[in-house]
């Protein structure tokens, strides 16, 4: 299939349909509106479910219901909206219903605005609700990469019966580049259907789904299933792309648009001299710490780009451990960060280390 | 064997004598409620319901959170458990995906008439093709009796010491009155199951309700007046008349909308 030119929004509706989603629950709400009109063109006239909701409450358990049954279902927002699905989203993972998200990012706290944000990395990746879980968080930084993440969303929800958030932000849900679709997956026939999927006890003993344990020991080992289930998790799906590490003396981590960015800013760094490197988490949880730390080894200090005030920031320490300098540079508010003020933080950056590696001499008088 | 003994269970039930039984759709098991608690009334008359009319295999249970919330357990149909208040968000996510199956909900009064407001005026102004079970007992049971939207007026509850204000907490929602206000609710009734004629006449409402859904028709919903001896601070015969004397004078029973086609059953 050829290239064709894609709106972020749609060409993430467009692969979850492909995907194989059967039903979409959502709420409108800037700026991810597109995905969910795309999904109330498309989906009725492939004869799968599609329904606006009252509110993000009623769609994430629109979702929760519809995942019961073993069907693909899905629903998008951006963050006021996935706050308010923090409810269902605990809910989905006590019970692990397969459930598949998508967050187009805007800028909070609060209604915030409709600009471009990264700040709900934290909401995401630390549980995304009540109780000890984490859903898988993957961050696309290109159309492209969205498509394919959101076409392998239900498997890896299936797989590992658990939440799968297709994390993206504003501008990479708004703007337009050339992508190419994968085919479209045959749907799910009913021999198909999970084993434990609730769809009416016919010649079989009843089947219950909840989240709810009384007994103390019950739910402790609920979450040490759960648990067991996200060292699996963290195993075997960690995702990142590098580039130019191997001499690299020092780092750009980023993820989603602004890792993009970082990739531009790391190559005129690079033409400009300096041995500039960029690390790229794709998967935020499991967060693709080993990678990292080995680099950290390596390199003479690395530079946190986020569109918020901090937050992978602290999973980039903790994978580095103090091995070597971490700096931060972020906009926040809407605002996304340019090339040139990147550069410019960098450039800081690294001064600032080379006059601490620097020797000792006198200081100037003045 | 002696002759003049008299037979045991075993034997009249070979000789197929049985009158009454439990339901194919209750499991045979004992349940949390409280003597006098209504809850178990209801529980049957949904379980012969379904028996009757051939649902077990196909019928899908969304439980609420509330005293009904291990109801699933009684239950021999497959089920799932919502969070307080969604389980008609939760009923259309199934049903929406499973139209051939049959999806009901069941919800107390904090459940379906405070948390839970949004997702049931929505669910039945769409039409949703599920039916609904509410049972109100004009109080939280599980929490141990604080005021609901239902609580009376002056009524007292550990959340209403001094008595419900309405000045302070609003009036008690009729919720069947306001749902059949909506276009997409095809069957909406209040019934009650104090005394055998009530009963009776509830269970008539649980068939007609299950009946809308396989016809294909919008939402329906019963809304039964049920005990708490419990949280009331009553003997179960008092709160049996209590329902009759004082709840029943401000939730009237009746039939507050039945589709046209419902009627000419």
């Amino acid at each position: 299939m050829a290239k064709e030119l894609w709106k972020g929004n749609e060409a993430i509706a467009e692969a979850a349909i492909r995907g194989g989603v059967e039903a979409f629950f959502g709420y409108p709400i800037t700026p991810q509106t597109e995905l969910l009109e795309y999904m109330a063109a498309r989906m009725p006239a492939l004869g799968r479910a599609f329904l606006q909701a009252e509110s993000e409450v009623a769609s994430i358990n629109m979702v929760y219901g519809a995942a019961c049954g073993g069907a693909r279902a899905m629903t998008s927002s951006s963050s006021p909206g996935i706050s308010l699905m923090q409810e269902g989203l605990s809910y989905i993972a006590g019970s692990e219903a397969p459930a598949v998200l998508v967050d187009v990012m805007r800028g909070g706290p609060g209604l915030g605005n409709i600009q471009p944000s990264q700040s709900d990395y934290f909401q995401m990746t630390r549980s995304a609700g009540h109780g000890d879980y984490h859903p898988i968080v993957l961050a696309p930084s290109t159309i492209q990469e969205a498509i394919d993440l959101m076409y392998e969303a239900f498997p890896l929800a299936e797989k590992y019966r658990t939440i799968v958030i297709l994390a993206a932000d504003g501008s990479l849900g708004q703007m337009m580049e050339p992508a190419e679709m994968p085919p479209m997956r045959p749907p799910l026939a009913e021999a198909e259907r999970a084993a434990w999927a609730v769809r009416g006890a016919a010649g079989r003993d009843k089947r219950l789904i909840t989240s709810l344990f009384l007994k103390e020991e019950e739910l402790e080992a609920l979450n040490q299933h759960l648990q067991a289930k996200l060292r699996r998790i963290e195993a075997t799906e960690r995702r990142w792309e590098e580039v130019a590490t191997a001499d690299a003396e020092f780092l750009l981590v980023a993820f989603g648009t602004v890792g993009r960015t970082c990739k531009s800013v790391m190559r005129e760094a690079r033409q400009q001299g300096l041995k500039v490197g960029l690390y790229r988490p794709i998967s935020l949880w499991p967060f693709p710490w080993p990678r990292l730390r080995e680099l950290a080894r390596q390199a003479r200090g690395m530079l946190v780009v986020e569109m918020n005030a901090g937050q992978m920031l602290e999973d980039v320490q903790l994978a580095v451990e103090g091995r070597c300098p971490v700096q931060f540079y972020g906009r926040t508010g809407g605002v996304i960060p340019l090339p040139d003020e990147i550069l410019a933080a960098l450039y800081d950056f690294v001064s600032a280390q080379r006059d601490a590696n620097a020797p000792a001499g006198p200081t100037s008088g003045g | 064997m002696d002759e003049n003994l008299a037979p045991t269970a075993e034997q009249i039930i070979e000789q197929g004598n049985v009158v009454y039984k439990r339901p194919d759709a209750l499991l045979d098991t004992w349940t949390h409620y409280c003597p006098g608690c209504t809850h178990g009334i209801i529980h049957r008359l949904i379980a012969e319901a379904i028996d009757e009319l051939g649902l077990r295999e196909k019928a899908i249970l969304v439980a609420p959170v509330g005293c009904s919330v291990l109801m699933y357990y009684y239950f021999n149909v497959d089920a799932v458990e919502a969070a307080h208040g969604r389980a008609p968000a939760m009923a259309t996510g199934l049903k929406r995906t499973q139209p051939d199956k049959v999806v009901f909900t069941y919800q107390g009064d904090g459940d379906l008439a405070s948390i839970g407001a949004a997702e049931i005026l929505h669910a039945a102004n769409r039409g949703e093709r599920i039916t609904v079970f509410f049972v109100n007992n004009a109080v939280y049971g599980m929490t141990s009796g604080q005021m609901a939207p239902t609580t009376l007026p002056g009524m007292v509850t550990t959340s209403s010491p001094t008595g419900r204000d309405v000045k302070e907490h609003g009036y008690p929602m009729r919720m069947a009155e306001i749902i059949a206000g909506l276009p997409g609710a095809c069957y909406v009734v209040r019934r009650s199951v104090h005394d055998a004629r009530t009963i009776r006449q509830a269970k008539k409402a649980v068939i007609t309700a299950f009946k809308t859904q396989l016809a294909g028709l919008g939402l329906s919903m019963v809304e039964f007046l049920s005990s708490c001896p419990t949280n009331w601070h009553m003997s179960p015969p008092d709160a049996m008349a209590w329902i009759r004397d004082t709840m029943m004078p401000y939730y009237p029973l009746g039939d507050f909308k039945v589709a046209e086609e419902v009627k000419n059953w």
